[in-house]
């Protein structure tokens, strides 16, 4: 193993000293007794596995090309029992946080007032919602499924890298994952105590049964879904089975008297709950945007009148845009009277001219994002990037400073993956899954994502990242 | 279920049944042209059947002209631009099949993903020898697709949707198929017993997998009065009218809601008809006409059961709300 890497960067399996970590030690023996060749088999089995899952689920175009699946890894990304209750504690700190602060901007707007966050930066976001001023939501709640994006820098150093607070996807990966492994390695899962995933489409049905307006017995959920041709589809029909529920679009939807009702069969049947994988631009033609054929006319009004729930709520963009993301740690002091568990990496502005000319003279060394920007996508990551490049992405700085945000080049830590060449470290994050209810849950784990070209910092999987299973080992 | 769920699950089925359905009308279409031919003229009028069953020809004369072996082959079994052909019904299928993924098994989705993808690794264009495999694959398609369908699916309103598609279009095509073939087989009614009628009506009747049946049940030579009697009447024989009605209300009756009432009477009154109607009756009336009113009533009842139950016309719902 390349030893300037394991210094360079936090290996999950590995310690500086080339041991292997204490939580690795059973899988580590594992994997040095394993035939020559076996890890190899297994993978060709996986890949088979999840194309005949794609051919079932996954297809959205019209040929067979058109599909892609996000590749799998079989080598997993393991956490030990107290490091994942840190990270647990941490996670549902921010999300109940982010949930007081939306529902502190949509009323009286005391984070303002005190002067910790300017009016400017929360009223003329583009995502903030009017519409939703004074309307009040069942257990004060916005942000019903969140993903929070998690990077570890060394052992004990973790690093909120971006909060998803609209329509978080991914979670479908995170159980396909733990079956395919489950189906492909059953003896490692008699070796460890790994604790289970399986019940989320459960924890996700309680916490949208929770989300239901007040005094309805037995609420009718559905999940809402752009169509199949989005290329989540296969997460949306695949959570609405696996919940027992509708899958509809935004055509199976009508209102009445500010009621949500879907065609069945049997005549019209009214809707409480809808966990909508539209976004906010898209679901109501007679507020947002007119020319959509996604969203239902009329719901806004029904959902402003209490009559139906909508997960995520409307609105949130605002809270988990990367210009706010700053703002974070303080909404945790005021909102919650607790210092931060979870840091968040050190963030320029550009909006903000020193921050803007220390930025413009450090380039190469940093990353810089879009504001409004997701997927990976129009990021300049300095360390990487030609002198053209730079300066080409440094013109776009230039003409409109507030849209973006610099932060500097973090050393995502490395979990052996196999890759053609064997086994060899390649960089992870981990995105968990944080639903809140009544109460905040969460699975243990969430889904890793690995970036598998040699030495990319960049995940994502419209960026050609794979994913790993998680798993947490039961004390 | 929802509406939407509900119509896509009707017309996967029915384009299936209608792909099939293409395939046999191609076939027996393919058998009768190795006959020598006596007419001046016969093959354009033998090629003009498939069309007329399956309502094509106007759109088809506009692109080809006179109906040929090869270019009529081409038209109906693969040709994207008819939007009756093979190729389109299993391309509609497939699309119904992914938007309602969630409705129908894993295994009704490999079939009808599978046919569709080896489908298109065909060649575009097909060596007219090659067409009776084709049909043979298509028939068999569509036979894997309703076996596994029936094997897996849970019994419930789906599978009454599924049913009502298939049955509704299967009646359909068989009422088109006796129609049309009774009018170019007329001719040789004085010829009964001969060679070229046996063959005639044999490769009908082998076009709706009767021609077994046939000899079985009647161990005579083949008639049309006993032809029309077997694929009208009879309900023991699957592909016949009555069979076909059999099923559509059996599955409107599985359906509940209060919506359906006109739809399940009108299925019951079509299928009183074929139950106690008698074939001399259909006889003397005018063999056409009696499938004339039979298509017509099919397609009033196909009408009722879109507006009742597959529609999604919100002021229709907003009026079962308010009464």
């Amino acid at each position: 193993m390349d030893t300037k890497t394991l210094k360079k960067y936090f290996n999950e399996m590995y310690a500086d000293n080339g041991a292997v970590r204490e939580i690795y030690k059973r899988y580590g023996h594992w994997l040095k007794n394993l035939p020559d060749g076996t890890l190899a088999r297994r993978n060709a089995e996986a890949e088979l596995l999840f194309r005949r899952l794609g051919i079932t689920f996954a297809v959205y175009g019209e040929t067979v090309e058109a599909e892609r699946l996000i590749p799998f890894d079989i080598v997993p990304r393991i956490f030990g029992a107290s490091e994942w209750q840190r990270l647990e504690l941490g996670l549902k700190q921010r999300v109940r946080a982010l949930n007081a602060f939306l529902h502190d901007i949509y009323h009286d707007q005391e984070i303002i007032k005190t002067g910790i966050i300017s009016a400017h930066q929360v009223l003329n976001n583009t995502q903030y919602r009017p519409e939703m001023k004074g309307v009040d939501l069942p257990n004060q709640v916005y942000a019903h499924i969140a993903g929070i994006d998690l990077v570890r820098i060394a052992e004990n150093d973790f690093y909120v890298l971006e909060d998803n607070l609209r329509t978080p996807s991914g979670v479908s990966y995170m159980l396909e994952n733990r079956k395919t492994m489950m189906r492909l390695f059953p003896e490692l899962f008699v070796k460890h105590a790994i604790e289970p995933v399986e019940h989320y489409p459960q924890m996700l049905l309680n916490t949208l049964r929770e989300a239901a307006p007040p005094n309805v017995a037995y609420p009718v959920i559905v999940v809402m879904t752009p169509g199949s041709y989005n290329s989540a589809y296969f997460e949306h029909a695949y959570l609405a089975s696996q919940m027992g529920v509708e899958l509809v679009e935004g055509q199976d939807l009508f209102v009445h008297q500010q009621k949500v009702y879907m065609h069945t069969t049997e005549g019209p049947q009214q809707v409480h709950v809808i966990y909508r994988r539209v976004d906010d631009d898209f679901i109501d033609p007679r507020v947002f945007r007119s020319d959509s054929t996604l969203g239902v006319p009329g719901l806004m009004a029904a959902y402003c009148s209490g009559n139906v729930a909508l997960a995520n709520g409307v609105g949130t963009g605002v809270a988990d845009d990367k210009s706010t993301y700053l703002f974070v740690p303080d909404m945790i002091r005021f909102y919650l009277g607790e210092a931060p568990l979870l840091s968040n990496v050190p963030t320029w502005r550009l909006s903000e001219p020193d921050d803007l000319s220390y930025v413009l003279a450090h380039l190469p060394e940093l990353v810089i994002k879009e504001v409004q920007g997701s997927g990976g996508y129009g990021m300049l990551i300095g360390p990487t990037s030609s002198k053209a490049e730079i300066e080409a992405y440094r013109l776009r700085i230039l003409a409109e400073p507030a849209k973006f945000i610099a932060q500097p080049t973090l050393a995502l830590s490395s979990c052996p993956t196999l890759v053609e060449s064997g086994v060899a470290p390649r960089h992870v994050d981990l995105r968990p899954f944080v639903l809140s209810g009544k109460d905040v849950r969460i699975a243990p784990g969430g889904l890793t994502r690995v970036a598998l070209t040699e030495g990319s910092l960049v995940v994502n999987s419209s960026q050609g990242g794979g994913t790993k299973d998680t798993w947490v080992l039961e004390n | 279920m929802l509406s939407r769920t509900a119509e896509n699950l009707f017309w996967m089925a029915r384009h299936i049944e209608r792909a099939e359905n293409t395939a046999r009308v191609l076939d027996v279409a393919h058998r009768t042209s190795l006959l020598p031919l006596d007419i001046e003229g016969t093959q354009a009028y033998l090629w003009y059947a498939p069309l007329n069953i399956t309502g094509c020809a106007e759109c088809y004369e506009v692109k080809y002209g006179l109906a040929k072996a090869d270019t009529v082959s081409h038209y109906m079994a693969l040709d994207p631009d008819n939007p009756t052909s093979i190729y389109s019904c299993l391309k509609l299928a497939r699309e119904n099949a992914r938007t309602v993924r969630g409705a129908i098994t894993s295994e009704m989705w490999e079939v009808i993903n599978d046919t569709w993808l080896e489908l298109n690794s065909l060649p575009k264009q097909m060596d007219y020898e090659k067409f009776r495999d084709f049909f043979d694959w298509v028939k068999n398609r569509s036979h894997l697709f309703r076996g596994v369908t029936l094997d897996t699916i849970i019994k419930d309103v789906g599978l009454s949707f599924i049913k009502l598609g298939t049955f509704l279009e299967r009646a359909d095509n068989t009422a088109r198929i006796l129609d049309v073939k009774y009018h170019i087989l007329l001719p040789s009614l004085n010829d009964v017993g001969g060679a070229a009628d046996y063959y005639q009506w044999g490769s009908l009747l082998k076009s709706v997998s009767a021609f077994e049946a046939y000899q079985k049940i009647y161990r005579d030579v083949i008639s049309p009065q006993r032809v029309s009697e077997l694929l009208i009447f009879r309900d023991d024989m699957p592909r016949s009218l009555h069979a076909c009605m059999d099923e559509v209300e059996d599955a409107l009756r599985a359906i509940n809601g209060h919506s359906g009432k006109e739809a399940q009477r009108l299925a019951g009154e079509q299928h009183a008809a074929l139950h106690f109607g008698l074939t001399q009756d259909a006889f003397s009336e005018g063999l056409h006409e009696f499938l004339t009113d039979f298509l017509k009533n099919t397609a009033l009842l196909s009408r009722e059961i879109r507006e009742a139950y597959l529609s999604r016309q919100d002021t229709a719902m907003i009026r079962q709300l308010t009464t």
